[in-house]
């Protein structure tokens, strides 16, 4: 592994992997080596490239190096009562053997979006501009600092869950927010069935839903907004009142809550309206519907066709290596669009030596 | 509200264009563009006749008139036909023939573009997309609409009115631009502030390659896999597919919204006061500035009952439960008075709203009609710098000798100056475009950008230079290539060859320095 703390180690250490063909894997804090494709290539560790660069609340935008810690921009956003509205997760518990925690850039390189997405947006919704190192060392500036720009192609968006394989983010821009001025949590018994039902009854809704999260029969709702808004949607929805809302938020944003456990969990992604999917071992759903993640026995393929029945997809999330060695981490593109990916990353990394593998094996 | 299509523009301004075109030799396609084509006419309309209806293939000059030009009509250039396919298979055909023989091809909507992004190549064909405008699906409960790319985009709004949905992106053209046209352009509306652009907005494309091969791309369940293909479709100007179907997502409508009206005696304050209202913790759904120049032009045409004598007016809108507005509502007049409004007047019914916004979303064609002609600019710059950027207006409406009206999606720092001239008077036509290229030059510098929502098209080509170093240009255009090799969608327009900006680099340098020395450099 190879540590840099600069912008020049940084050219430096691609063009000397691009020099000697040889494969490198930006890596931030390491909290999602667990995701994707198997890991190959040394390791160049960003961790050390670090800083809050700008930070200008009444423009709403924060742009930080890539090495910076996600817990110290959203400490800093706290300062001015504005956060990350995409709530992207830290992984930084000793368990997950992360103790740094997410980095900025590995937050755009994964795009992995915590429980407020779907009403505030993923990841790549709130990216306003980049600096990329692409697989020859060039250094490229794409955005910038302003909410609308439409001068060029939006590779700044492009690139957010390209997992390192079309170049090292150096610097990110992100349009950040204000904290709701309030929140409250609502539960409610019932099934997987009847959660659906109501919360896309309720998605179509004008009630201030902010994120929702089903476990073995029970759902939780949270509301945010203005406080009169929140009151009022609190009485029209009812169910019950929950204590500690915020720690029960953090522990499905960081997934350290028990749903989450075990050494094999497929994360499904569908459209809010599918209704249950007959396969086992349902543990949890989140995003009005929209992710349902399960631990089941049942063959990847069979999974997979499932999800592709109803809509969607599914990403072998956590396996073992054999398994996902096998059988890859994301679904399988068609061969044109497989094609038109080999094209794309060719554009960014003529020799392929970033993160070969890592999003599909072949590329 | 009038949005004029191209082919129903007014003698007037047809003439206009017509003593223009006589004064000065136009610029065409070719001179900006720099590939060359040389397509053989009749081989090419031999092999359209076989592909299409007879209906949906134009060649006669009188029927390819209506199609040379875009929004920008002072971009003008006749294309050898025009497509009209009326489905999907049609679109592949036409785009297979066309890169069989070699022939480029430009996409077309409604033509409402302002940037000149639909205006035809002289070597090649018009698809357009026109006939393909059903809605396919509408699906209340998974909250999004599938429609063909024709569709316009108030269309989808009123379908989705029936389930209490619409689609959220609402641009100022919004009843003759299509969804199409707004993919290509990434465009915005009054309430991008709150609700996204167009990117954020759309869920899944159906997309042709120039050789006639469709790609799905992006899904109705979020996060696709792969690469994020729609970032990069989404605002890419017809260069590199054409667009063939959209999922859109629908929004639930808010129960409620008002607007309030505050006028300031000084822009400088009122650049502030949007500072004022972002830093207060608010995200309104709708915050737009006018200056007095665009207030005067639009009082007269749809009495929204602005103060005319401010210096500037902010519309500042607030939408959601009824609880929600009214705390929302004090909380944004507090700001304001705060702030220095001379005045705040909040719309005490919807009819009361929607003449408010009447104005601001007039304000073009209330400009073109006290003027021969205008030509709207699209700069972002931040928000805090707004002052900085009316002075400097004011000094290059001296300068050019030309009046500007001021029109700004402030909320998000996207300038709309329209520069007010006349075609027919010899010059004005080049000192307006020049005074165009200064204020982009201008965001650049004060850290903005060439274009918030309108696109690059063939006019923001050369700022594009300022904007861009070489090495990103290399990679636009090696991604271009990755997904059009032989370059023939829409040849010339959204990013300028190299050799253009060596030739535009050279131009400026010898006519000074640095531009804008007074500023701090970013
Ligand atoms: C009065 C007025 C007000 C406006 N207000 C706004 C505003 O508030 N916000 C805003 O963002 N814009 C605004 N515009 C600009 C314009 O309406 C938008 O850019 C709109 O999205 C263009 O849509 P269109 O269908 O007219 O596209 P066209 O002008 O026909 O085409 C625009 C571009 O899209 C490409 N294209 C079209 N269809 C396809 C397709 N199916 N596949 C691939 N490429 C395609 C074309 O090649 C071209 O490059 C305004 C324009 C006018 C005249």
């Amino acid at each position: 592994m190879s540590r840099v703390a600069t912008l020049d180690d940084i050219v430096a250490a691609i063009r000397a992997a691009h020099d000697s063909h040889t494969p490198l894997r930006p890596r931030g804090g390491g909290s999602k080596d667990f995701y994707g494709g198997l890991l190959a290539g040394d390791a160049l560790d960003l961790s050390g490239h670090r800083g809050i660069v700008a930070y200008e609340p009444s423009e709403l935008y924060l742009t930080a190096r890539a090495g910076t810690p996600l817990a110290e921009i959203e400490a800093t956003l706290a300062e001015q009562g504005q956060m990350l509205a995409c709530e992207p997760p830290h992984f930084s518990g000793a368990t997950l053997g992360a103790t740094l925690g997410a980095t900025l850039g590995g937050t755009v390189a994964a795009g992995l979006s915590g429980p407020r997405r779907m009403q505030a947006g993923a990841v790549r919704d709130f990216v306003l501009g980049v600096k990329l190192i692409d697989g020859t060392g060039q250094t490229l500036d794409f955005g910038g600092q302003v909410m609308k720009n439409v001068a060029g192609y939006d590779v700044s968006r492009f690139i957010v869950g390209s997992l390192g394989t079309l170049g090292v983010i150096a610097e990110a821009t992100l349009k950040v927010l204000p904290r709701p001025v309030a929140e409250a949590t609502r539960q409610f018994a019932c099934t997987e069935a009847e959660a659906l039902l109501w919360l896309n009854e309720w998605g179509g809704q004008p009630l201030p839903l902010s994120a929702s999260f089903w476990h073995d029969g029970r759902l939780s709702l949270r509301l945010s907004g203005a406080a009169a808004a929140v009151a009022a949607a609190c009485r029209r929805l009812g169910g019950e009142p929950v204590a500690e809302a915020e720690a029960a938020w953090q522990a499905v944003r960081e997934q350290t809550h028990a749903a989450y456990a075990g050494p094999l969990l497929w994360r499904l992604a569908l459209p809010t309206s599918a209704p249950p999917l007959a396969l086992d071992g349902l543990r949890a759903s989140e995003w009005g519907g929209g992710l349902r993640w399960y631990a089941t026995d049942a063959e990847p393929a069979a999974v997979r066709a499932v999800a592709a029945a109803a809509g969607g997809h599914a990403t072998l999330y956590r396996a073992p290596e054999s398994l996902r060695c096998r059988e890859g981490a994301f679904a399988p593109l068609p061969p044109a669009l497989l094609a038109l990916h080999r094209r794309l990353k060719k554009v960014f990394d003529p020799r392929g030596i970033l993160s070969p593998g890592r999003l599909y094996a072949e590329f | 509200m009038n949005v004029v299509p191209p082919a129903a523009r007014g003698f007037r301004q047809c003439l206009a264009a017509l003593v223009a075109a006589y004064n000065k030799p136009m610029e065409t396609a070719e001179s900006r563009s720099e590939a060359p084509f040389a397509t053989d006419r009749a081989a090419l309309l031999r092999r359209l006749q076989w592909t299409l209806p007879a209906h949906g293939l134009l060649s006669a000059e009188e029927d390819l008139r209506p199609y040379e030009c875009d929004g920008l009509t002072a971009w003008r250039q006749l294309p050898l036909a025009v497509c009209l396919p009326e489905n999907e298979g049609q679109v592949i055909d036409v785009l297979r023939c066309c890169h069989q023989l070699g022939v480029p091809v430009v996409a077309r909507g409604a033509g409402t573009g302002l940037s000149g992004g639909a205006m035809p190549h002289a070597e090649g064909v018009v698809l357009s997309l026109a006939r393909l405008n059903k809605i396919l699906r509408l699906d209340p409960t998974a909250r999004l609409a599938v429609v063909q790319p024709g569709v316009r985009n108030l269309a989808v709004s009123e379908a989705a009115a029936a389930f209490g949905l619409y689609y959220a992106p609402d641009p100022s053209s919004q009843i003759a631009c299509t969804l199409g046209g707004n993919v290509a352009e990434n465009s915005g509306g009054v309430h991008c502030l709150k609700y996204g652009l167009t990117v954020h907005n759309v869920l899944r494309l159906r997309v042709v390659s120039i050789e006639g091969e469709v790609f799905e791309i992006g899904s109705a369940a979020p996060d696709a896999p792969g690469y994020d293909l729609l970032a990069l479709l989404i605002g890419s100007e017809g260069m590199l597919g054409v667009v063939s179907e959209i999922t859109v997502k629908l929004t639930p409508k808010p129960e409620l919204a008002r607007v309030a009206m505050a006028s300031f005696a000084d822009v400088g304050q009122a650049g502030a006061a949007v500072a004022a209202i972002i830093a207060a913790g608010i995200i309104p759904a709708g915050l737009e500035m006018m200056d007095k120049a665009a207030t005067a032009a639009v009082e007269p045409f749809v009495q929204a009952g602005y103060d005319l004598e401010a210096a500037a007016i902010l519309l500042c809108e607030s939408d959601g439960a009824p609880e929600e507005v009214a705390e929302e509502m004090a909380r944004i007049t507090a700001v304001l008075t705060a702030a220095g409004a001379g005045e705040v007047r909040v719309s005490q019914s919807e009819a009361e709203r929607l003449r408010f916004w009447a104005g601001r979303k007039a304000a073009f064609p209330a400009v073109g009609r006290i003027t021969p002609d205008y030509y709207c600019m699209d700069g972002t710059i931040p928000r805090k710098r707004l002052a900085e950027m009316l002075t400097a207006i004011a000094a290059l409406e001296r300068q050019y000798g030309l009046r500007c009206a001021n029109v700004f999606h402030a909320g998000d720092g996207n300038l709309h100056p329209l520069i007010m001239y006349d075609a027919s008077q010899p010059g004005e036509w080049d000192k307006a475009e020049a005074f165009g290229a200064e204020i982009l030059e201008l965001s650049v510098a004060l850290g903005g950008s060439i274009t918030g929502e309108h696109g690059v098209g063939i006019e923001k080509i050369n700022q594009m230079c300022v904007q861009y170093a070489t090495p990103e240009l290399e990679t636009f255009h090696r991604l271009k290539a990755a997904f059009d090799e032989g370059g023939l969608l829409n040849p010339g327009k959204a990013v300028p060859s190299l050799h253009r900006c060596a030739e535009y680099g050279r131009m400026h340098v010898h006519r000074g320095e640095l531009k804008f020395p007074q500023l701090e450099r970013f």
